[in-house]
């Protein structure tokens, strides 16, 4: 393994993504710091998606680097990966199987110590304690993606990467979602999480970057920023406004 | 080892679960036999002589059946992603997919056997047989997965892999049937040596072959 080359939790230099001739990611720098919470916005195409599966290691960059708690991608995949807990719009959970039997065939995969309790810890932690033992397949969606968050929570990742995670949660749920994700016994976990809700995002980011056509064009701390002003920016940046921006 | 030995129970017990591959493959295997014994039926000296080839035309058959439903719970549930998201080589989730259709077609097969022997009179219960059973179906399971997981991502899955998969597998088919030719004959291992070498060099070549190249068939 080789030694960690980057201070940044995330770390992208020059990344490009192109499917045939169209460009998904286009030279993206970006730098994520550790603990920071980084809300991607962007309209539907702008690349947000193919960033996480990029940064979670499901799909190979076209070019660019990209360092992931200091350790390139290149030749440490398998350690990128224990670093990471991923909630897509998938929910990745096997609809023949119990909640519990989905948790336990993951912590068997991430080897996750002493399993068991670990599995209804992280239950607890997004309400699905009382379910464990019922099948996925008569789950709401809501509740599929409470527990598909519960299944990225098992390893303790230091780094989370949300894929519009609230897609089909309630307020309670949503709530429940941000408190599991950091109080979870990890310190400073670093949060990248992608939404077209504008508000929500600028609830619980402490950063912000805007990408259209795969390039950041807007990036800035969340501080003394306003959802009007947000809106503002973004119809700016994107050129997308109005009922699009939530 | 020990994770693809997780996928291939979680594979297992699935299908323990829901029986879609097992028993569609089953009905359709005892349904090719049926239908080729009542073609071929009346002299035994003619069953004698298809025998062999209509065993294997049954077991390729019905292994692509299998092979086509390797890879689709995770695609029909979306949980490809997930699985290439775990902190395993994409080699483990090949082996473990593997040791899971193996198991299916394995056990299809020692079903089939027995009613292959009764409709067509033969004596199948022999350890040569049992032999090239096993290798050749290894064979069948090698390749098989690996072109299963590059068909799941097409819209035609069910006709790409056997276009994919069946002139590969030739080689599998033909020492097949005719070392089982000779063994129903009632040939001697050092009759059938040779076939059998054919086989396990087969299956060599392409378990290695599939498990270098998985990595990129299942990323692409």
């Amino acid at each position: 393994m080789k030694e960690a080359q980057s201070g940044w939790a995330i770390e992208t230099r020059g990344l490009i993504r192109s499917f045939n001739n169209l460009l998904a990611i286009n030279g993206l720098d970006l730098v994520v710091g550790r603990g920071q919470t980084l809300a991607v916005f962007g309209p539907n195409g702008a690349g947000k998606s193919t960033l996480i599966k990029i940064l979670s290691t499901v799909m190979k960059p076209s070019a660019g680097e990209v360092l992931i708690d200091g350790f390139s991608l290149k030749g440490n995949t398998e350690e990128v990966r224990r670093r990471i807990g991923l909630v897509s719009h998938y929910t990745f959970l096997y609809s023949n199987f119990t909640a519990y039997e989905n948790l336990q065939f993951y912590s068997r995969l991430y080897d996750v110590p002493n399993f068991r309790e670990r599995i209804y810890e992280v239950a607890g932690m997004v309400g699905m304690s009382s379910r464990l033992h019922d099948r996925v397949a008569i789950f709401s969606r809501g509740m599929q993606q409470r527990l598909s968050i519960a299944r990225a929570l098992l390893h303790r990742p230091a780094i989370m990467l949300l894929d519009e995670p609230e897609t089909g949660l309630d307020q309670q749920a949503v709530a429940m979602l941000w408190e599991a994700l950091r109080a979870d016994g990890v310190d400073g976990r670093t949060i990248l999480f992608t939404s077209h809700s504008l508000e929500r995002g600028l609830e619980v980011c402490d950063h912000l970057l805007i990408l259209h056509r795969g390039r950041i064009v807007h990036q800035q701390p969340n501080k003394g920023l306003d959802l009007a002003g947000l809106r503002r920016i973004y119809r700016q940046s994107t050129g997308v406004g109005g009922a699009a921006v939530a | 080892m020990r994770k693809a030995l997780v996928i291939a129970w979680k594979d297992i017990l699935s299908e323990a679960r829901t029986k879609e591959i097992v028993s569609s493959v089953l009905v359709f295997a005892i349904l090719v036999i049926v239908i080729f014994n009542f073609a071929f039926g009346g002299s035994r000296e003619v069953l004698l002589s298809v025998a062999p080839g209509i065993l294997w035309a049954t077991f390729a058959f019905a292994g692509v059946l299998s092979l086509n439903r390797a890879f689709v719970p995770e695609k029909e549930e979306c949980c490809l992603e997930g699985l290439l998201a775990c902190p395993i080589s994409r080699e483990v989730i090949y082996v473990g997919k593997l040791l899971a259709s193996l198991l299916f077609m394995l056990f299809v097969e020692a079903i089939v056997l027995p009613i292959f022997a009764l409709f067509f009179n033969v004596a199948v219960f022999s350890f040569e047989l049992v032999t090239i059973t096993f290798l050749a179906t290894i064979g069948f399971a090698a390749v098989g997965t690996l072109f299963s997981a590059l068909a799941v991502n097409t819209r035609a899955r069910e006709m790409v892999l056997p276009i994919l998969f069946f002139p590969i597998v030739t080689p599998v088919i033909i020492a097949a049937v005719t070392s089982s030719g000779l063994v129903l004959d009632g040939q001697s291992w050092s009759d059938i040596s040779s076939w059998l070498m054919i086989l396990a060099a087969f299956d060599v070549i392409f378990l290695v072959v599939s498990y270098l190249i998985f990595a990129f068939v299942i990323e692409e």
